[in-house]
């Protein structure tokens, strides 16, 4: 058997999203974003197969778009509320402690750039495991303080008591560079993993606060056989995968992997 | 039962400036948006605008209808962000009363079932308190002693909505895959007009058969004012299963500046919106 061609930076991207919803069990999956999509996808078609996924607007359906339940949007916001469910938002801005911005930069009162408003971003945070996926991890989004908190993030949950805290989880925020994560006494943000070919000074850099940052650091798992097959031909075959996070240039003097 | 039908001028006549108006369903998608047009060519302005906001948001603070916005996103689906939406907020056009999607959706059941206030757990952490200094908790008198958000009830003096049928007396049917909350929408107002793609005689007895369930009735006369039939009178939104998004035009309206697109498209009533519409069209090819 000739060899696959080398894992790309979507690629690691899609198992690392894939991954947020390992042992969810029977909840509904919210993925925003491409990759996100196609790993909730692959999750599903691989080890968590009682995943449930919608088409986007008010249907479940099934890995091959068979319909097999509804969920308009008032269903939906009780999924939600219900707590079963694991969404991965994105991210215009995002901080140390997991505060998470889509509404506006700037001044709330009169925004710099007003974006999408809070949209679900409060009652998903307060109510079911939430995730983020940020593509382009920069200090732009990775900042020290959001404009506006519309996640909730650990710092804000444990402020506001006991009803904020008690469903408020943040599994983890995947980027085209790493995997991080909250595992840390303070609950504050900690690089989890690192995907191959990215270094801890490169997210560093990336990053607008003090990252927690272990001293061994990970890679960010291998896809298998099976998983790539998966993403290439069945779920993915487009290869839009690659047009959300595209494939870095080797720096000079790296022979690339 | 007494006839409800109207014009969509007739129905806006009805509207005045300072009310609070409710506009039903989500981003861009089945939007009452001929009533929407109608309502621009009146002089009603002043208006506070309840909607999980898209191009009906987009149209009224362009044309600076709106004294306050209460929402919790506007958005036009496809394109992301509502172009005439953010121009007007960066200019500060309008106060915005912006809440999360489920605090919305707890403010009509709130409204609709006469109460001043419903718990819900989102908002307390996020900014939505910060921004919204009248929101207040509340705590359960229960062993929990959870706080909660009290969601205040989102009462409306009228509500626009748009349905694939609807019938003389009120009743009215939706057809695709979700309801949004148009029947909160028109429970919440004191007064509701519903568009409609086909009007029908009555509902219970033309509408309903092997392919339609009696749950896509969803709104019954008790909470209707008015009736307006309005073919593609959502456009440019979706109305499933009817027809969907104008995806093309959608792109036009986002990238033309209001001034611009409104003299070409809004200067007349709905049938001459609908031949400038087909006018465009043709001239794309």
């Amino acid at each position: 058997m000739s060899p696959a061609p080398a894992v790309t930076r979507a690629e690691y991207c899609v198992i690392a999203c894939a991954e947020a919803w390992r042992d969810d069990g029977e909840v509904l999956a919210s993925p925003m974003g491409t990759i996100p999509s196609i790993g909730a996808r692959l999750a599903r078609r691989t080890f968590s197969p009682d995943l449930l996924m919608t088409d986007g607007e008010a249907l479940l359906v099934g890995p091959d778009g068979t319909p097999e339940g509804w969920l308009p949007y008032r269903r939906h916001l009780t999924a939600v509320t219900g707590g079963r469910r694991h969404v991965m938002m994105g991210a215009s801005q995002i901080d140390r402690f997991g505060n998470q911005n889509i509404s506006c930069v700037g001044d709330w009162e009169r925004p710099r750039r007003q974006l999408l408003g809070v949209r679900g971003a409060p009652v998903n945070t307060l109510n079911n495991p939430t995730s983020y996926w940020i593509p382009k991890h920069s200090r732009r989004v990775f900042v020290e303080r959001v404009d506006m908190v519309c996640g909730v993030g650990y710092d804000r949950a444990a402020a506001a008591g006991p009803s904020a805290t008690r469903f408020h989880r943040i599994p983890r925020v995947v980027t085209d560079l790493a995997v991080l994560d909250f595992a840390t006494p303070d609950r504050s943000m900690r690089l989890a993993s690192l995907h191959p070919g990215v270094t801890v000074e490169e997210v560093r850099e990336a990053t607008g606060f003090g990252l927690s940052v272990p001293a061994e650091v990970p890679y960010t798992r291998e896809p298998t056989a099976l998983e790539l097959e998966l993403i290439r031909t069945v779920i993915d075959p487009g290869g839009a995968r690659e047009r959300e996070v595209a494939e870095p240039v080797p720096r000079a003097g790296e022979g690339g992997r | 039962m007494s006839d409800k039908t109207m014009s969509a001028d007739e129905a806006v006549a009805r509207l005045e400036s300072g009310m609070t108006l409710g506009i039903g369903g989500w981003g861009s998608r089945r939007k009452p948006m001929a009533l929407v047009r109608a309502l621009l060519r009146t002089d009603v302005t002043d208006l506070t605008v309840v909607s999980y906001g898209g191009p009906d948001v987009g149209l009224l603070a362009a044309a600076g209808r709106i004294r306050r916005l209460v929402t919790a996103f506007t958005t036009l689906d496809s394109i992301p962000l509502e172009p005439h939406y953010r121009a007007a907020r960066e200019r500060g056009a309008f106060a915005l009363t912006e809440v999360d999607e489920a605090m919305f959706m707890w403010g009509l059941h709130a409204a609709a079932n006469r109460l001043p206030f419903l718990p819900v757990r989102a908002g307390i952490g996020s900014d939505v308190m910060r921004v919204n200094p009248g929101l207040r908790t509340v705590t359960s008198p229960y062993e929990d002693g959870e706080t909660l958000v009290a969601m205040p009830a989102l009462r409306m003096d009228a509500a626009l909505v748009h349905m694939n049928r609807a019938d003389r007396a009120g009743n009215g049917q939706y057809l695709g895959p979700d309801p949004y909350f148009d029947d909160l929408f028109c429970e919440a107002a004191d007064t509701a007009y519903v568009s409609c793609e086909q009007l029908v005689d009555h509902l219970g007895t033309t509408a309903l058969g092997k392919e339609t369930a009696p749950q896509t009735l969803l709104l019954d006369r008790s909470a209707v004012t008015g009736v307006v039939e309005a073919p593609n009178g959502a456009h440019f939104t979706s109305c499933a299963p009817d027809y969907t998004r104008d995806e093309p035009f959608q792109k036009l309206y986002a990238a033309t500046p209001y001034e611009q697109f409104a003299e070409r498209f809004l200067a007349g009533d709905e049938e001459a919106y609908r031949s400038a519409v087909r006018t465009w069209h043709e001239e794309r090819g």
